[in-house]
């Protein structure tokens, strides 16, 4: 039995060897166009499939976490081999751009999206967008607030729910300090928790708590409410929601985008691909399959009872400045809610 | 135990292993240092980051305890008692490794919300974490010989003083290389604790990384990290001691009798019993949950052998290039003294505390700088597993090699055998059931890896894991059932072969 155990080690040294040398022998196949992408691959796959065809060439899709995938295209630097990067949110996007790894789109690109919902410097485009709404139990609420600054105030006291972990209420909170400062913000964290606001695993389940009256109300984004409209009838779902009027901080539009990597190889089918993802195709695919809002102008959304773009007063704010979470981080740590 | 130093053949090797495992290192140094020390300073002593060091090391002694207690007890009664269904039960004793630790939280978390933050990481790590120690200290069991034992029985010591004076200090070594994987895996956790919501340095880390999408604070803040990791491993150091623990006698060992349970058997079935439901039957009953909840229709039995079939494989080649990395470094860490072998010990652990995601970045950084043809290729991919595992196969090799006489070694050599020679007919042969053992650990531990498999795999290339990770990402729970049923079954093939070791 010994010599058989020293031969399987040999064999394995061998394998450990030879297996990577073997799968290494496809290198070198010239790749078609490399999309990176934050976007979860069973949301947007069916829509990559088509941008394919658009643009022609083979597309190759890496999937991740939208700030891993920011992460390591800094670090790949010039090397990297992708030529496009689709984000879950403007903030990775942003980080790109700031270190010069994204390249400027074409003004007529740029011009199909309205200006709050792309780079100051173009270099990135937003294709989607998440309003964030209050959702509220009718029963409870008579009427909902016109302004989040209302939630400290004793008539909410027990009633408001939150997902403090959830990246857009933490996005919804750097935009808050970007607007009114650092000072103003965490005063009113602390008066919301002073306020016994009750904290949720996620807008999922605080939609929920929402729907069956378990708190009165509760700040989420808009696309939940209407998928789970969607998903189980207008008449099953009891919550109502309210959407902020007059430039809220608490009215924060944010926005899933696209930029087109410095140096990418396959430059002109990358900006074919992001022509393609604000076509009416695409777009209405955004619109219908995740319920968020079209962006590129003459797409409007068709799910039932979704207010115009136009008619929302979102805060005017660069969300290119939404990458400054670390400090939003820490002041929600300082106050005890993360 | 001996002094001399290691030959060149053993120490060539070995410090290419070593150097191999340093490269987070250096990637490191490079990115906490690009803004100055200063910088790097003012993130480390920001305030909290201490408090979360301490959170994660609370954390970390209250899970290696539990382990502890658990991964030995559940030795014990598998392989030196009468327990009925002794084999059945060494090969269930070990599946938990194949539950990555974020299915394991959600799966308690779903049924006791209230468990949320210290208690419910602690329990979701201490139950995929404790095979850790449970197998090592299985196979120092198998390996003592019980002769002994006996000498201590008929000397008068009971089966309690018995296993406390002579069985517990043998397995000492196996013990605490088990514990301070434990503890590693404790500290570098995201998955658990994240979904638990409690706070950790490492929680602390991804934040860094997803809030300001810069990479100097993270590096500087993994900085701390690994001097916390040198220092671990510097007290296991001193814990285990240097003491080896072979037979001297004549002869071979005769295998051991089972010590009979007696009115003790109801008791212990029920212990293993409850160990085995928390740990495997709960998650898997989640899972099947999740299926029969889900709609059976969006099956697809073809796509998921085929991704079956690629985890296996990238999962072998991650195993078998660790456990050749790991074998010179597990011996001359068994066999030599010194500042060498104490540094190279060192090294191969110094960034297994690291989140997967820095360990992930810092090969993407080396790659795109020195093997551009290898990046996002699978042999990038299974040197990043051989990184990131290195110490799980070095801890099982080194206890093993500590466990058979080092003067068998020395009669080889002195009858004229070569170094190399001695190696291969001696060392390697006599420690092969623990160096397989850390081959079958690492092969499970790659198949289940998510954060470096999801930035360096071929692009377009799913394991079990990432899969896993897609389905739980658009919360399609009944979807991702079948990756992770498939994950913890195909685990079960090395567990089995594991248990089958004792006949």
């Amino acid at each position: 039995m010994r010599p058989s155990v020293t031969r399987c080690i040999s064999a394995l040294a061998l394998a450990a060897v030879l297996l990577p040398l073997g799968t290494a022998c496809g290198i070198g196949s010239e790749a078609g166009l490399v999309i990176y992408s934050g976007r979860n691959e069973g949301l947007i796959k069916p829509l990559l499939d088509k941008l394919e065809k658009a643009v022609g060439t083979d597309v190759e899709v890496r999937y991740g976490a939208s700030a891993e995938l920011s992460a390591q295209l800094l670090e790949e630097g010039d090397k990297t081999k992708a030529d496009l990067f689709l984000s879950q949110d403007a903030g990775a996007l942003g980080a790109l751009a700031k270190q010069g790894r994204l390249e400027k789109l074409p003004q007529p690109t740029l011009d199909r999206v309205a200006k709050q919902f792309r780079a100051g410097g173009g270099e990135w485009v937003g294709v989607s967008g998440r309003v964030r709404v209050l959702a509220y139990h009718p029963g409870q609420v008579t009427k909902a607030p016109d302004s989040v600054h209302d939630l400290v105030k004793p008539e909410w006291k027990d009633k408001v729910g939150y997902a403090p972990t959830n990246a857009s209420f933490q996005a919804f909170v750097t935009g808050m300090r970007v607007l009114e400062g650092d000072d103003a913000t965490r005063e009113w964290l602390k008066g919301l928790k002073a306020n016994g606001i009750k904290a949720y695993d996620d807008n999922l389940a605080l939609l929920d708590a929402v729907d069956s009256g378990q708190v009165a109300l509760g700040m989420i984004n808009h696309y939940y409410w209407y998928e789970k409209v969607a998903e189980k009838g207008a008449d099953k779902v009891t919550a109502k929601l309210h959407y902020l009027p007059g430039g809220d901080p608490g009215a924060l539009i944010n926005v899933a985008g696209v930029g087109v990597l410095a140096g990418s190889e396959h430059n002109a089918a990358a900006l074919k691909a992001v022509d393609f993802l604000l076509s009416k195709e695409a777009q209405t695919y955004f619109a219908d399959e995740t319920k968020e809002y079209p962006l590129a102008s003459g797409v409007t959304s068709t799910v039932p009872d979704l207010p115009p773009l136009e008619s929302l007063k979102a805060p005017e704010i660069d969300l290119g400045k939404l990458e400054s979470l670390q400090q939003t981080l820490t002041m929600l740590r300082e106050v005890g809610m993360v | 135990m001996t002094t001399a130093r290691a030959p060149w053949v053993l120490l060539g090797p070995a410090c290419l292993a070593g150097a191999f495992a340093l490269l987070p290192l250096g990637y490191l140094a490079v990115r906490s240092l690009e803004r100055g020390p200063g910088f790097a300073w003012s993130v480390v002593t920001t305030e909290g980051t201490a408090l979360l060091l301490g959170r994660s090391l609370a954390l970390a002694v209250v899970v290696v305890a539990a382990c502890l207690l658990l991964g030995i007890s559940l030795a014990w009664l598998t392989v030196r008692t009468a327990l009925p269904g002794g084999r059945a039960w060494s090969v269930v004793a070990t599946l938990p490794l194949a539950v990555p630790s974020y299915v394991a939280a959600f799966a308690w978390l779903s049924a006791v919300p209230e468990l949320a933050g210290f208690t419910g990481s602690a329990v979701a790590l201490t139950l995929v974490s404790y095979p850790y120690v449970y197998l090592p200290v299985a196979a120092a069991l198998r390996g003592i010989d019980p002769a002994q034992e006996e000498a201590s029985r008929s000397l008068g010591a009971g089966p309690v003083r018995t296993f406390l004076r002579v069985t517990l200090p043998q397995l000492r070594p196996a013990a605490a290389g088990g514990g301070l994987l434990v503890a590693l895996y404790a500290l570098s956790d995201f998955g658990a604790v994240s979904l638990m919501r409690y706070d950790t340095f490492t929680r602390g880390i991804y934040t860094s990384y997803r809030a300001s999408f810069d990479r100097t604070p993270a590096a500087a803040l993994s900085v701390v990290l690994v001097v916390m990791t040198v220092a671990l491993v510097a007290l296991e150091t001193r814990t285990r001691g240097r003491r080896g623990h072979a037979r001297t006698g004549t002869g071979t060992a005769r295998p051991f009798t089972p010590v009979p349970l007696g009115r003790m058997t109801i008791p212990a079935l029920a212990w293993c019993g409850a160990v085995v439901a928390a740990a495997v039957v709960f998650p898997l009953a989640t899972l099947g949950y999740w299926l029969v909840a889900g709609n059976l229709a969006t099956w697809d039995p073809a796509g998921l052998l085929n991704i079956a079939g690629v985890t296996l494989g990238v999962a072998a080649g991650g195993a078998a290039l660790t456990t050749v990395l790991a074998l010179p470094v597990g011996v001359v860490a068994a066999r030599y003294r010194g500042r060498a072998a104490d540094l190279l010990e060192q090294a191969a652990y110094a960034g297994h505390a690291l989140p997967g995601i820095t360990v992930a970045l810092s090969m993407v950084f080396f790659a795109v700088r020195y093997a551009n043809p290898l990046y996002q290729e699978l042999p990038l991919l299974v040197c990043a597993y051989a990184v990131l595992f290195l110490p799980v196969a070095v801890g099982a090799t080194r206890a093993a090699v500590l466990q058979s006489p080092p003067v068998l070694e020395d009669v080889a050599r002195s009858l004229g055998r070569s170094p190399l020679r001695v190696l291969r007919e001696v060392t390697v042969p006599l420690a092969a059931p623990g160096v397989a053992a850390g081959a079958a650990l690492t092969f499970v531990v790659c198949m289940k890896e998510l954060p470096a498999t999801l930035l360096l795999r071929p692009t377009g290339m799913d394991t079990l894991a990432t899969r896993l990770w897609t389905e739980t990402g658009v919360g399609s729970y009944a979807d991702a059932a079948p990756y992770a049923a498939a994950l913890i079954l195909l685990a079960a093939v090395p567990s089995y072969l594991l248990g089958r070791q004792r006949s």
